[in-house]
Protein backbone atom coordinates (compact mmCIF):
# COMPACT_ATOMS: atom_id res chain seq x y z
CA UNK A 1 0.00 0.00 0.00
CA UNK A 2 2.81 2.37 1.00
CA UNK A 3 4.66 1.43 -2.17
CA UNK A 4 1.64 2.33 -4.32
CA UNK A 5 1.31 5.66 -2.53
CA UNK A 6 5.02 6.37 -3.10
CA UNK A 7 4.72 5.54 -6.79
CA UNK A 8 1.64 7.75 -7.10
CA UNK A 9 3.47 10.63 -5.40
CA UNK A 10 6.46 10.27 -7.73
CA UNK A 11 4.14 10.15 -10.76
CA UNK A 12 2.38 13.31 -9.53
CA UNK A 13 5.69 15.17 -9.12
CA UNK A 14 6.76 14.12 -12.62
CA UNK A 15 3.41 15.23 -14.09
CA UNK A 16 3.54 18.60 -12.31
CA UNK A 17 7.12 19.23 -13.48
CA UNK A 18 6.25 18.30 -17.05
CA UNK A 19 3.12 20.49 -16.94
CA UNK A 20 5.14 23.43 -15.61
CA UNK A 21 7.55 23.20 -18.55
CA UNK A 22 5.07 22.17 -21.24
CA UNK A 23 2.26 24.59 -20.41
CA UNK A 24 4.05 27.84 -21.37
CA UNK A 25 5.34 26.24 -24.59
CA UNK A 26 1.89 24.86 -25.44
CA UNK A 27 0.38 28.27 -24.71
CA UNK A 28 2.54 29.80 -27.44
CA UNK A 29 0.80 27.53 -29.93
CA UNK A 30 -2.66 27.75 -28.35
CA UNK A 31 -2.69 31.55 -28.15
CA UNK A 32 -1.66 31.87 -31.76
CA UNK A 33 -3.64 31.26 -34.93
CA UNK A 34 -1.80 29.79 -37.95
CA UNK A 35 -3.14 32.67 -40.10
CA UNK A 36 -1.66 35.28 -37.79
CA UNK A 37 1.66 33.45 -37.71
CA UNK A 38 1.83 33.25 -41.50
CA UNK A 39 0.86 36.93 -41.81
CA UNK A 40 3.52 37.92 -39.30
CA UNK A 41 6.15 35.97 -41.19
CA UNK A 42 6.04 38.76 -43.80
CA UNK A 43 6.58 41.48 -41.21
CA UNK A 44 9.91 43.26 -41.91
CA UNK A 45 10.85 43.05 -38.22
CA UNK A 46 10.50 39.23 -38.32
CA UNK A 47 12.38 38.89 -41.62
CA UNK A 48 15.21 41.18 -40.50
CA UNK A 49 15.52 39.53 -37.09
CA UNK A 50 15.46 36.02 -38.55
CA UNK A 51 18.08 36.88 -41.17
CA UNK A 52 20.31 38.68 -38.66
CA UNK A 53 20.01 35.99 -36.01
CA UNK A 54 20.81 33.14 -38.39
CA UNK A 55 23.71 35.04 -39.99
CA UNK A 56 25.32 36.18 -36.75
CA UNK A 57 24.77 32.87 -34.98
CA UNK A 58 26.31 30.96 -37.89
CA UNK A 59 29.33 33.27 -38.03
CA UNK A 60 29.65 33.10 -34.24
CA UNK A 61 29.61 29.31 -34.34
CA UNK A 62 32.33 29.26 -37.00
CA UNK A 63 34.49 31.67 -34.98
CA UNK A 64 33.95 29.65 -31.80
CA UNK A 65 34.93 26.43 -33.60
CA UNK A 66 38.07 28.00 -35.09
CA UNK A 67 39.15 29.61 -31.81
CA UNK A 68 37.85 26.97 -29.43
CA UNK A 69 39.08 23.75 -31.05
CA UNK A 70 42.82 24.36 -30.50
CA UNK A 71 42.17 25.60 -26.95
CA UNK A 72 40.03 22.54 -26.15
CA UNK A 73 42.59 20.15 -27.64
CA UNK A 74 45.55 21.68 -25.81
CA UNK A 75 43.63 21.65 -22.52
CA UNK A 76 42.59 18.03 -23.08
CA UNK A 77 46.07 16.75 -23.92
CA UNK A 78 48.71 18.91 -22.24
CA UNK A 79 49.58 20.22 -18.80
CA UNK A 80 50.98 23.73 -18.57
CA UNK A 81 51.42 26.50 -16.05
CA UNK A 82 48.14 28.35 -15.51
CA UNK A 83 45.91 25.69 -17.09
CA UNK A 84 43.46 25.80 -14.15
CA UNK A 85 43.12 29.54 -14.55
CA UNK A 86 42.55 29.24 -18.30
CA UNK A 87 39.87 26.62 -17.62
CA UNK A 88 38.11 28.86 -15.09
CA UNK A 89 38.28 31.83 -17.45
CA UNK A 90 36.73 29.78 -20.26
CA UNK A 91 33.85 28.78 -17.99
CA UNK A 92 33.29 32.27 -16.55
CA UNK A 93 30.82 33.54 -19.20
CA UNK A 94 28.48 30.64 -18.38
CA UNK A 95 28.05 31.84 -14.79
CA UNK A 96 28.37 35.56 -15.49
CA UNK A 97 25.00 37.39 -15.83
CA UNK A 98 24.54 38.45 -19.50
CA UNK A 99 24.14 42.10 -18.50
CA UNK A 100 27.56 41.95 -16.82
CA UNK A 101 28.99 40.38 -19.98
CA UNK A 102 27.48 43.28 -21.97
CA UNK A 103 28.97 45.97 -19.78
CA UNK A 104 32.32 44.14 -19.69
CA UNK A 105 32.39 44.07 -23.49
CA UNK A 106 31.54 47.80 -23.54
CA UNK A 107 34.41 48.52 -21.16
CA UNK A 108 36.77 46.57 -23.41
CA UNK A 109 35.57 47.34 -26.93
CA UNK A 110 33.19 50.34 -26.47
CA UNK A 111 34.14 53.77 -27.80
CA UNK A 112 35.84 54.61 -24.47
CA UNK A 113 36.91 51.03 -23.76
CA UNK A 114 40.44 49.80 -23.17
CA UNK A 115 40.82 48.47 -26.72
CA UNK A 116 37.89 50.35 -28.23
CA UNK A 117 39.38 53.84 -27.71
CA UNK A 118 42.41 52.91 -29.84
CA UNK A 119 40.22 51.35 -32.51
CA UNK A 120 38.03 54.44 -32.40
CA UNK A 121 41.09 56.65 -32.97
CA UNK A 122 41.75 54.57 -36.10
CA UNK A 123 38.17 55.22 -37.21
CA UNK A 124 36.97 51.72 -36.38
CA UNK A 125 34.02 51.20 -34.08
CA UNK A 126 32.66 47.90 -32.78
CA UNK A 127 29.97 48.79 -30.23
CA UNK A 128 26.40 49.10 -31.58
CA UNK A 129 27.25 47.39 -34.88
CA UNK A 130 26.50 43.90 -36.22
CA UNK A 131 30.07 43.00 -35.28
CA UNK A 132 29.18 43.80 -31.66
CA UNK A 133 26.34 41.25 -31.87
CA UNK A 134 28.88 38.63 -32.94
CA UNK A 135 31.32 39.70 -30.19
CA UNK A 136 28.56 39.32 -27.57
CA UNK A 137 27.50 35.95 -28.96
CA UNK A 138 31.08 34.61 -29.11
CA UNK A 139 31.67 35.75 -25.54
CA UNK A 140 28.65 33.95 -24.09
CA UNK A 141 28.57 30.87 -26.31
CA UNK A 142 32.24 29.84 -26.55
CA UNK A 143 32.27 27.94 -23.21
CA UNK A 144 29.49 25.65 -24.45
CA UNK A 145 31.64 24.52 -27.37
CA UNK A 146 35.02 24.49 -25.64
CA UNK A 147 33.82 22.41 -22.69
CA UNK A 148 32.15 19.84 -24.93
CA UNK A 149 35.12 19.75 -27.32
CA UNK A 150 37.56 19.21 -24.47
CA UNK A 151 35.54 16.27 -23.12
CA UNK A 152 35.33 14.80 -26.63
CA UNK A 153 39.10 15.05 -27.12
CA UNK A 154 39.71 13.51 -23.68
CA UNK A 155 37.49 10.58 -24.68
CA UNK A 156 39.81 9.77 -27.59
CA UNK A 157 42.41 7.47 -26.04
CA UNK A 158 45.96 8.74 -26.51
CA UNK A 159 47.01 5.33 -27.88
CA UNK A 160 45.20 6.13 -31.17
CA UNK A 161 47.31 9.25 -31.67
CA UNK A 162 50.42 7.36 -30.62
CA UNK A 163 49.64 4.60 -33.12
CA UNK A 164 49.22 7.22 -35.85
CA UNK A 165 52.56 8.81 -34.92
CA UNK A 166 54.45 5.51 -35.09
CA UNK A 167 52.86 4.91 -38.50
CA UNK A 168 54.45 8.08 -39.82
CA UNK A 169 51.85 10.75 -39.05
CA UNK A 170 52.97 14.15 -37.78
CA UNK A 171 51.07 15.61 -34.83
CA UNK A 172 48.94 17.68 -37.19
CA UNK A 173 48.24 14.76 -39.55
CA UNK A 174 47.31 12.56 -36.57
CA UNK A 175 45.02 15.30 -35.26
CA UNK A 176 43.13 15.79 -38.53
CA UNK A 177 42.94 12.12 -39.57
CA UNK A 178 42.51 10.35 -36.23
CA UNK A 179 41.61 12.55 -33.27
CA UNK A 180 39.28 14.98 -35.01
CA UNK A 181 37.13 12.34 -36.77
CA UNK A 182 36.90 10.33 -33.55
CA UNK A 183 35.81 13.40 -31.57
CA UNK A 184 33.58 14.73 -34.35
CA UNK A 185 30.16 13.82 -32.89
CA UNK A 186 31.01 15.61 -29.66
CA UNK A 187 32.38 18.63 -31.51
CA UNK A 188 29.23 18.92 -33.62
CA UNK A 189 27.12 18.57 -30.51
CA UNK A 190 29.13 21.38 -28.83
CA UNK A 191 28.85 23.56 -31.92
CA UNK A 192 25.07 23.10 -31.96
CA UNK A 193 24.88 24.09 -28.30
CA UNK A 194 26.98 27.19 -29.02
CA UNK A 195 24.72 28.03 -31.98
CA UNK A 196 21.65 27.66 -29.76
CA UNK A 197 23.15 29.87 -27.07
CA UNK A 198 24.02 32.51 -29.69
CA UNK A 199 20.52 32.42 -31.10
CA UNK A 200 19.00 33.02 -27.67
CA UNK A 201 21.48 35.68 -26.55
CA UNK A 202 19.76 38.84 -25.25
CA UNK A 203 21.38 40.66 -22.31
CA UNK A 204 24.93 41.13 -23.57
CA UNK A 205 23.69 41.97 -27.07
CA UNK A 206 21.25 44.70 -26.03
CA UNK A 207 23.90 46.33 -23.81
CA UNK A 208 26.84 46.10 -26.20
CA UNK A 209 25.19 46.18 -29.61
CA UNK A 210 21.94 48.04 -28.95
CA UNK A 211 18.59 47.26 -30.54
CA UNK A 212 18.53 48.52 -34.14
CA UNK A 213 16.29 46.69 -36.58
CA UNK A 214 18.21 45.05 -39.42
CA UNK A 215 21.58 45.83 -37.80
CA UNK A 216 21.66 44.54 -34.23
CA UNK A 217 18.08 43.49 -33.50
CA UNK A 218 18.29 39.70 -33.24
CA UNK A 219 15.22 37.52 -32.66
CA UNK A 220 15.14 37.73 -28.84
CA UNK A 221 15.52 41.50 -29.06
CA UNK A 222 12.81 41.66 -31.72
CA UNK A 223 10.45 39.67 -29.46
CA UNK A 224 11.11 42.13 -26.64
CA UNK A 225 10.50 45.11 -28.95
CA UNK A 226 7.46 43.86 -30.89
CA UNK A 227 5.53 42.52 -27.91
CA UNK A 228 5.08 46.12 -26.80
CA UNK A 229 3.19 46.79 -30.06
CA UNK A 230 2.16 43.75 -32.12
CA UNK A 231 1.91 40.57 -30.02
CA UNK A 232 1.33 38.41 -33.14
CA UNK A 233 4.77 39.29 -34.46
CA UNK A 234 6.35 38.52 -31.08
CA UNK A 235 4.52 35.19 -30.92
CA UNK A 236 5.56 34.34 -34.48
CA UNK A 237 9.22 34.96 -33.58
CA UNK A 238 8.82 32.95 -30.39
CA UNK A 239 7.37 30.01 -32.34
CA UNK A 240 10.28 30.06 -34.76
CA UNK A 241 12.72 29.98 -31.84
CA UNK A 242 10.81 27.13 -30.18
CA UNK A 243 10.89 25.14 -33.43
CA UNK A 244 14.65 25.71 -33.75
CA UNK A 245 15.12 24.72 -30.08
CA UNK A 246 13.27 21.42 -30.62
CA UNK A 247 15.39 20.71 -33.68
CA UNK A 248 18.57 21.45 -31.74
CA UNK A 249 17.59 19.19 -28.84
CA UNK A 250 16.81 16.35 -31.25
CA UNK A 251 20.15 16.81 -33.04
CA UNK A 252 22.19 17.00 -29.85
CA UNK A 253 20.47 13.96 -28.33
CA UNK A 254 21.07 11.95 -31.47
CA UNK A 255 24.73 12.95 -31.64
CA UNK A 256 25.31 12.36 -27.94
CA UNK A 257 23.83 8.88 -28.24
CA UNK A 258 26.14 8.10 -31.15
CA UNK A 259 29.11 9.60 -29.31
CA UNK A 260 28.62 7.37 -26.25
CA UNK A 261 28.11 4.39 -28.50
CA UNK A 262 31.49 5.11 -30.11
CA UNK A 263 33.18 5.60 -26.73
CA UNK A 264 31.74 2.28 -25.48
CA UNK A 265 33.07 0.52 -28.57
CA UNK B 1 71.60 -3.95 -33.94
CA UNK B 2 69.27 -2.04 -31.61
CA UNK B 3 71.13 -0.56 -28.65
CA UNK B 4 69.30 0.85 -25.66
CA UNK B 5 70.94 2.47 -22.66
CA UNK B 6 68.45 4.78 -20.94
CA UNK B 7 67.45 6.27 -17.61
CA UNK B 8 64.11 7.75 -16.65
CA UNK B 9 62.70 8.76 -13.31
CA UNK B 10 59.26 7.23 -12.93
CA UNK B 11 56.76 7.89 -10.15
CA UNK B 12 57.74 4.96 -7.91
CA UNK B 13 61.25 4.06 -9.10
CA UNK B 14 64.00 4.88 -11.58
CA UNK B 15 63.97 3.02 -14.86
CA UNK B 16 67.57 2.26 -15.76
CA UNK B 17 68.51 -0.38 -18.29
CA UNK B 18 70.83 -1.36 -21.05
CA UNK B 19 69.90 -3.89 -23.76
CA UNK B 20 71.22 -4.87 -27.18
CA UNK B 21 69.10 -6.72 -29.72
CA UNK B 22 70.45 -8.09 -32.98
CA UNK B 23 68.68 -7.98 -36.35
CA UNK B 24 66.15 -10.77 -36.60
CA UNK B 25 66.26 -11.46 -32.88
CA UNK B 26 63.04 -11.60 -30.84
CA UNK B 27 63.47 -10.37 -27.28
CA UNK B 28 60.69 -11.25 -24.85
CA UNK B 29 60.19 -8.74 -22.05
CA UNK B 30 58.47 -10.08 -18.95
CA UNK B 31 57.79 -8.56 -15.56
CA UNK B 32 55.12 -7.43 -13.14
CA UNK B 33 52.53 -4.82 -14.07
CA UNK B 34 53.98 -1.32 -13.76
CA UNK B 35 57.64 -2.44 -13.85
CA UNK B 36 58.34 -0.23 -16.88
CA UNK B 37 57.93 -2.60 -19.85
CA UNK B 38 55.48 -0.44 -21.82
CA UNK B 39 57.42 2.69 -20.84
CA UNK B 40 60.51 1.12 -22.42
CA UNK B 41 58.61 0.36 -25.64
CA UNK B 42 57.26 3.92 -25.70
CA UNK B 43 60.76 5.31 -25.24
CA UNK B 44 62.03 3.25 -28.18
CA UNK B 45 59.07 4.45 -30.26
CA UNK B 46 59.77 8.07 -29.31
CA UNK B 47 56.46 8.52 -27.50
CA UNK B 48 58.18 9.08 -24.12
CA UNK B 49 61.47 10.91 -23.79
CA UNK B 50 64.12 9.30 -21.55
CA UNK B 51 65.82 11.60 -19.02
CA UNK B 52 69.21 10.56 -20.33
CA UNK B 53 71.01 7.91 -22.34
CA UNK B 54 70.83 6.74 -25.92
CA UNK B 55 68.77 4.57 -28.24
CA UNK B 56 70.46 3.68 -31.51
CA UNK B 57 69.83 1.43 -34.46
CA UNK B 58 72.79 0.20 -36.51
CA UNK B 59 74.88 3.10 -35.23
CA UNK B 60 72.20 5.68 -36.11
CA UNK B 61 70.97 7.53 -33.01
CA UNK B 62 67.21 7.70 -32.48
CA UNK B 63 67.74 9.37 -29.14
CA UNK B 64 70.95 10.64 -27.60
CA UNK B 65 70.82 13.02 -24.67
CA UNK B 66 74.55 13.82 -24.91
CA UNK B 67 74.19 15.33 -28.40
CA UNK B 68 70.53 16.35 -27.93
CA UNK B 69 69.05 14.11 -30.61
CA UNK B 70 65.45 13.00 -30.28
CA UNK B 71 64.00 11.75 -33.56
CA UNK B 72 60.21 12.23 -33.74
CA UNK B 73 58.14 8.99 -33.59
CA UNK B 74 56.94 9.44 -37.19
CA UNK B 75 60.53 9.41 -38.46
CA UNK B 76 61.76 6.37 -36.50
CA UNK B 77 60.23 3.68 -38.78
CA UNK B 78 58.92 1.60 -35.92
CA UNK B 79 56.18 -0.97 -36.18
CA UNK B 80 54.25 -0.90 -32.93
CA UNK B 81 51.40 -3.26 -32.03
CA UNK B 82 49.69 -1.67 -29.05
CA UNK B 83 48.17 -3.68 -26.21
CA UNK B 84 44.63 -2.66 -27.15
CA UNK B 85 45.68 -2.71 -30.85
CA UNK B 86 44.61 0.96 -31.18
CA UNK B 87 42.89 0.29 -34.49
CA UNK B 88 41.20 3.45 -35.71
CA UNK B 89 37.49 2.73 -35.12
CA UNK B 90 36.26 5.23 -37.71
CA UNK B 91 38.19 3.49 -40.49
CA UNK B 92 37.76 0.21 -42.31
CA UNK B 93 40.26 -2.63 -42.03
CA UNK B 94 41.67 -1.53 -45.41
CA UNK B 95 42.10 2.10 -44.33
CA UNK B 96 43.73 1.06 -41.04
CA UNK B 97 46.38 -0.93 -42.88
CA UNK B 98 46.77 1.77 -45.55
CA UNK B 99 47.21 4.55 -42.96
CA UNK B 100 50.99 4.29 -42.67
CA UNK B 101 51.34 4.33 -46.47
CA UNK B 102 49.11 7.39 -46.84
CA UNK B 103 51.38 9.33 -44.46
CA UNK B 104 54.22 8.51 -46.88
CA UNK B 105 52.35 10.03 -49.83
CA UNK B 106 52.33 6.85 -51.91
CA UNK B 107 49.99 6.75 -54.90
CA UNK B 108 46.61 5.03 -54.52
CA UNK B 109 47.75 2.31 -56.94
CA UNK B 110 50.87 1.54 -54.88
CA UNK B 111 48.85 1.60 -51.67
CA UNK B 112 46.26 -0.78 -53.08
CA UNK B 113 48.89 -3.28 -54.22
CA UNK B 114 50.68 -3.28 -50.88
CA UNK B 115 47.53 -3.39 -48.77
CA UNK B 116 46.08 -6.20 -50.89
CA UNK B 117 49.30 -8.21 -50.41
CA UNK B 118 49.36 -7.76 -46.65
CA UNK B 119 45.64 -8.32 -46.11
CA UNK B 120 45.58 -11.40 -48.33
CA UNK B 121 48.65 -12.76 -46.54
CA UNK B 122 46.91 -12.31 -43.19
CA UNK B 123 43.64 -13.78 -44.50
CA UNK B 124 41.86 -10.44 -44.09
CA UNK B 125 41.11 -9.39 -47.68
CA UNK B 126 37.51 -10.60 -47.42
CA UNK B 127 36.82 -8.30 -44.48
CA UNK B 128 38.71 -5.30 -45.88
CA UNK B 129 35.60 -3.09 -45.85
CA UNK B 130 34.52 -3.97 -42.31
CA UNK B 131 34.85 -1.34 -39.63
CA UNK B 132 37.85 -2.06 -37.40
CA UNK B 133 35.67 -2.10 -34.27
CA UNK B 134 33.29 -4.70 -35.73
CA UNK B 135 35.81 -7.54 -36.24
CA UNK B 136 36.84 -10.33 -33.84
CA UNK B 137 39.79 -10.17 -31.41
CA UNK B 138 41.96 -12.46 -33.55
CA UNK B 139 41.22 -10.41 -36.66
CA UNK B 140 42.04 -7.21 -34.80
CA UNK B 141 45.39 -8.67 -33.80
CA UNK B 142 46.14 -9.58 -37.43
CA UNK B 143 45.09 -6.13 -38.68
CA UNK B 144 47.29 -4.44 -36.06
CA UNK B 145 50.25 -6.58 -37.08
CA UNK B 146 49.64 -6.01 -40.81
CA UNK B 147 49.38 -2.26 -40.16
CA UNK B 148 52.69 -2.30 -38.28
CA UNK B 149 54.49 -4.45 -40.86
CA UNK B 150 53.31 -2.74 -44.05
CA UNK B 151 55.51 0.29 -43.38
CA UNK B 152 58.57 -2.01 -43.48
CA UNK B 153 59.72 -1.02 -40.01
CA UNK B 154 63.31 -1.09 -38.81
CA UNK B 155 62.19 -2.21 -35.33
CA UNK B 156 59.10 -4.14 -34.19
CA UNK B 157 57.50 -3.53 -30.82
CA UNK B 158 54.60 -5.67 -29.57
CA UNK B 159 52.86 -4.89 -26.29
CA UNK B 160 51.00 -7.99 -25.07
CA UNK B 161 49.54 -8.65 -28.53
CA UNK B 162 47.86 -11.89 -27.47
CA UNK B 163 46.50 -10.88 -24.07
CA UNK B 164 42.97 -10.08 -25.24
CA UNK B 165 42.49 -13.37 -27.10
CA UNK B 166 40.97 -16.54 -25.69
CA UNK B 167 43.31 -19.47 -24.87
CA UNK B 168 42.63 -21.44 -28.06
CA UNK B 169 43.12 -18.39 -30.26
CA UNK B 170 46.31 -17.52 -28.39
CA UNK B 171 47.92 -20.86 -29.29
CA UNK B 172 47.04 -20.37 -32.97
CA UNK B 173 48.23 -16.77 -33.02
CA UNK B 174 51.51 -17.67 -31.31
CA UNK B 175 52.46 -19.85 -34.23
CA UNK B 176 51.44 -17.19 -36.73
CA UNK B 177 53.23 -14.45 -34.84
CA UNK B 178 56.42 -16.44 -34.54
CA UNK B 179 56.46 -17.10 -38.32
CA UNK B 180 55.72 -13.47 -39.13
CA UNK B 181 58.41 -12.08 -36.83
CA UNK B 182 60.91 -14.62 -38.15
CA UNK B 183 60.29 -13.51 -41.73
CA UNK B 184 61.18 -9.88 -40.88
CA UNK B 185 64.88 -9.57 -40.15
CA UNK B 186 64.51 -6.67 -37.72
CA UNK B 187 65.04 -6.44 -33.96
CA UNK B 188 61.74 -7.26 -32.23
CA UNK B 189 60.69 -6.73 -28.65
CA UNK B 190 57.54 -8.35 -27.33
CA UNK B 191 56.10 -7.60 -23.92
CA UNK B 192 54.15 -10.43 -22.35
CA UNK B 193 52.94 -11.81 -19.05
CA UNK B 194 52.58 -15.28 -20.41
CA UNK B 195 55.52 -17.70 -20.29
CA UNK B 196 53.92 -19.74 -23.09
CA UNK B 197 54.58 -16.72 -25.33
CA UNK B 198 58.17 -16.61 -24.11
CA UNK B 199 58.67 -20.30 -24.79
CA UNK B 200 57.14 -20.41 -28.24
CA UNK B 201 58.03 -17.02 -29.74
CA UNK B 202 61.21 -15.60 -28.19
CA UNK B 203 64.91 -16.08 -28.85
CA UNK B 204 65.99 -14.33 -25.69
CA UNK B 205 64.15 -13.07 -22.61
CA UNK B 206 64.55 -10.28 -20.10
CA UNK B 207 62.85 -10.21 -16.75
CA UNK B 208 62.22 -6.65 -15.56
CA UNK B 209 61.72 -5.60 -11.95
CA UNK B 210 61.04 -2.03 -10.94
CA UNK B 211 62.71 -0.51 -13.99
CA UNK B 212 65.80 -2.74 -13.99
CA UNK B 213 66.70 -5.95 -15.76
CA UNK B 214 66.67 -8.61 -13.05
CA UNK B 215 67.44 -11.51 -15.33
CA UNK B 216 68.53 -11.71 -18.93
CA UNK B 217 69.37 -14.73 -20.99
CA UNK B 218 68.22 -17.49 -23.23
CA UNK B 219 64.53 -18.28 -23.14
CA UNK B 220 65.25 -21.64 -21.43
CA UNK B 221 67.16 -19.93 -18.59
CA UNK B 222 64.36 -17.48 -17.86
CA UNK B 223 61.80 -20.26 -18.17
CA UNK B 224 63.67 -22.40 -15.69
CA UNK B 225 63.92 -19.49 -13.26
CA UNK B 226 60.20 -18.93 -13.69
CA UNK B 227 59.37 -22.59 -12.96
CA UNK B 228 61.30 -22.41 -9.69
CA UNK B 229 59.58 -19.11 -8.92
CA UNK B 230 56.15 -20.61 -9.63
CA UNK B 231 56.83 -23.55 -7.34
CA UNK B 232 57.87 -21.22 -4.53
CA UNK B 233 54.95 -18.84 -5.07
CA UNK B 234 52.44 -21.53 -5.98
CA UNK B 235 51.31 -19.64 -9.09
CA UNK B 236 50.03 -20.78 -12.46
CA UNK B 237 53.20 -21.40 -14.46
CA UNK B 238 51.50 -20.18 -17.63
CA UNK B 239 51.01 -16.59 -16.55
CA UNK B 240 53.34 -15.65 -13.79
CA UNK B 241 54.00 -12.01 -14.16
CA UNK B 242 50.63 -10.38 -13.49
Amino acid sequence: MREIALKAAIALVICLTMAFIALPIASLFLKNSPDAVLRSMNDPAVKDALRLSLTTSTLTTLIVILMGTPVAYVNARFSYFGKEMVDSLIDLPVIMPPAVAGIALLMAFGRMGIVGQHLNALGFSIAFTTLAVIFAQVFVSSPFYIRQARTSFEDVDLSFENAARTLGASRIYAFFHVTLPMAMNGLISGAIMAFARSLGEFGATIMFAGNFQGRTQTMPLAIYTTMQGDLDVALCLALILVAISFLIIALVKNLTRRMYKNVRN
Amino acid sequence: MLEIDVKKKLRDFDLELSIKISRGEILMLVGDNGCGKTTLLNMIAGLIEPDSGMIGLDGRPLFDSSIKIDIAPERRRIGYVFQSYALFPHMSVYENVAFGLRTRNLSNREIELLVRDHLADAGLWEIRNARAMKISGGQKQRVALARALIIEPDILLLDEPLSSLDIRKQAEMRRELREKLRSYAVPSIMVTHDLRDVASIGDRACLMERGKIALEGRVEDVMSWASVHSEIEGEDSGSLMR
